[in-house]
């Protein structure tokens, strides 16, 4: 294989283990939640969210697999791969918190995927853009449960809009990162593999201010500090999650459901 | 295949066969009536080939779907059989067959009820979901989520039972 090729195949690899470990962790986070809602039809909500994300993590990760063609199934990149190798936005690891943190990190989350599954489906991988026109209907119903819950709770009780508030205040520094060009970004795009950053983020910054806008909350101002997720560096709390969602083949490898 | 009587056979007899295998979480409904099966083939070394669409990327029903269809298809004398799992065009609700819908509604499901053209019809719930059971228009969504990836929750304020509506993706 040349070198440029190479460049290619290893970027490819690297960009559907963002989106895959994004929806995973996602998934494994609001996994927790189940019998914990606040009521039993967000309850189903959260647990049916959590299900398609893992589902769409599956699809991304078999295709991943197959890219690398090194032989690594879905569950060996799930549950043998360390934190340092995980791809995910630090924003999704982000602990589930009260009622209106949870929903905050969804919509931010939701907003994302939703335009990135948008453009997708055009990509020049094919398989990709198989998963993405199947994802995006999903996503289109967990966008309409998040928002229209960010807006029951910004322009609900000054209870809740103070909580949302300080969730929004307190996420909003790692959506940064979703939008951090790197040579592999430019790579991508180039190829028709994956979205021009710098499009995305003006389609997404507009969609989720439509939605702060109704919720009657305030954008926080930008911040310097920058997570990478998307080169393997996490917050602590990924760790915590690994540990939980990877004990079983951990401790028991090779075990078979 | 169309020269080949004995494969033609074989696909007619597969649709019938896959006619009784059933939505493990909507009995009611076969995997036909549900517009799963996509394609029926037999190849030229006699394996039929089965493309099935998956419906949700995250149903756990599918795993169990897949299986039965495999061994309904042996059990009728159709092995060796392979089964594709088709991504592209997407599964939609659109696919429900008619008597599928009649079937729904039956077992007290309110079957899709727009054609989804447009990505548009996912944002609203659908404007009238009529109750399964008294048929009154007067209804109300209580939760985009039910019991299923498939199904939202309904209630009529005709009859004041909760019901459940097959969502249109």
């Amino acid at each position: 294989m040349s070198a440029a090729a190479d460049e290619l195949g290893i970027a490819h690899f690297d960009y559907l283990l963002q989106l895959a470990d994004t929806s995973l962790v996602l998934g494994q986070r609001l996994g927790e939640l189940i019998g914990h809602a606040p009521a039993l039809e967000e309850d189903l909500g959260l647990a049916n969210i959590a299900l398609d994300l893992i589902g769409q993590a599956r699809l991304l990760l078999s295709h991943a697999g197959a890219i690398e063609a090194r032989g690594r199934t879905e569950d060996q990149l799930a549950f043998l791969r360390t934190q340092d190798e995980f791809r995910n936005l630090v924003l999704a690891e982000q602990p589930n918190g009260d009622f209106a943190c949870t929903i905050t990190r969804q919509l931010l989350i939701d907003a994302w995927q939703l335009e990135l599954h948008e453009w997708l489906q055009q990509s020049s991988d094919a398989q990709l853009a198989a998963i993405a026109a199947k994802a995006i209907k999903e996503t289109r119903y967990h966008f309409r449960f998040s928002a229209s819950w960010l807006v029951r709770l910004g322009d609900g009780t000054a209870e809740s809009r103070q909580r949302a508030q300080q969730a929004l205040q307190q996420l909003w520094p790692y959506t940064r990162e979703m939008f951090e060009e790197q040579e592999a970004d430019r790579l991508l795009a180039r190829e028709g593999v994956a979205p021009p950053l710098a499009a995305l983020e003006s389609a997404w910054r507009a969609r989720v201010a439509g939605v702060l806008g109704e919720a009657t909350l305030e954008q926080p101002a930008a911040t310097p500090y920058r997570w990478h997720g998307r080169r393997g560096v996490h917050s602590e709390h990924l760790g915590h999650l690994l540990a939980e969602m990877q004990y079983l083949q951990r401790a028991y490898p090779g075990a078979q459901w | 295949m169309v020269a080949n009587p004995a494969a033609a056979a074989a696909v007619v007899h597969a649709w019938t066969a896959l006619q009784d295998v059933m939505d493990p979480e909507i009995p009611v409904l076969s995997v036909v009536d549900l517009g799963l099966i996509r394609r029926l083939e037999v190849d030229g070394a006699g394996t039929l080939e089965v493309d099935l669409a998956p419906t949700y990327s995250g149903c756990p029903a599918m795993a169990v779907i897949r299986g039965a269809v495999e061994t309904a298809l042996r059990a009728a004398g159709l092995g060796p059989v392979r089964i594709n799992d088709v991504l592209a065009p997407a599964w939609t609700s659109d696919w429900l067959s008619a008597e599928g819908r009649q079937k729904l509604l039956r077992y007290g499901i309110a079957p899709p009820v727009t054609a989804v053209d447009t990505p548009r019809g996912i944002w609203r719930a659908p404007t009238i979901v009529r109750c399964p059971r008294c048929d009154s228009a007067s209804t109300e969504e209580l939760s985009h989520f039910g019991s299923t990836p498939c199904k939202a929750l309904y209630r009529c304020q005709g009859c004041l039972e909760p019901f459940e509506h097959f969502k249109c993706i």
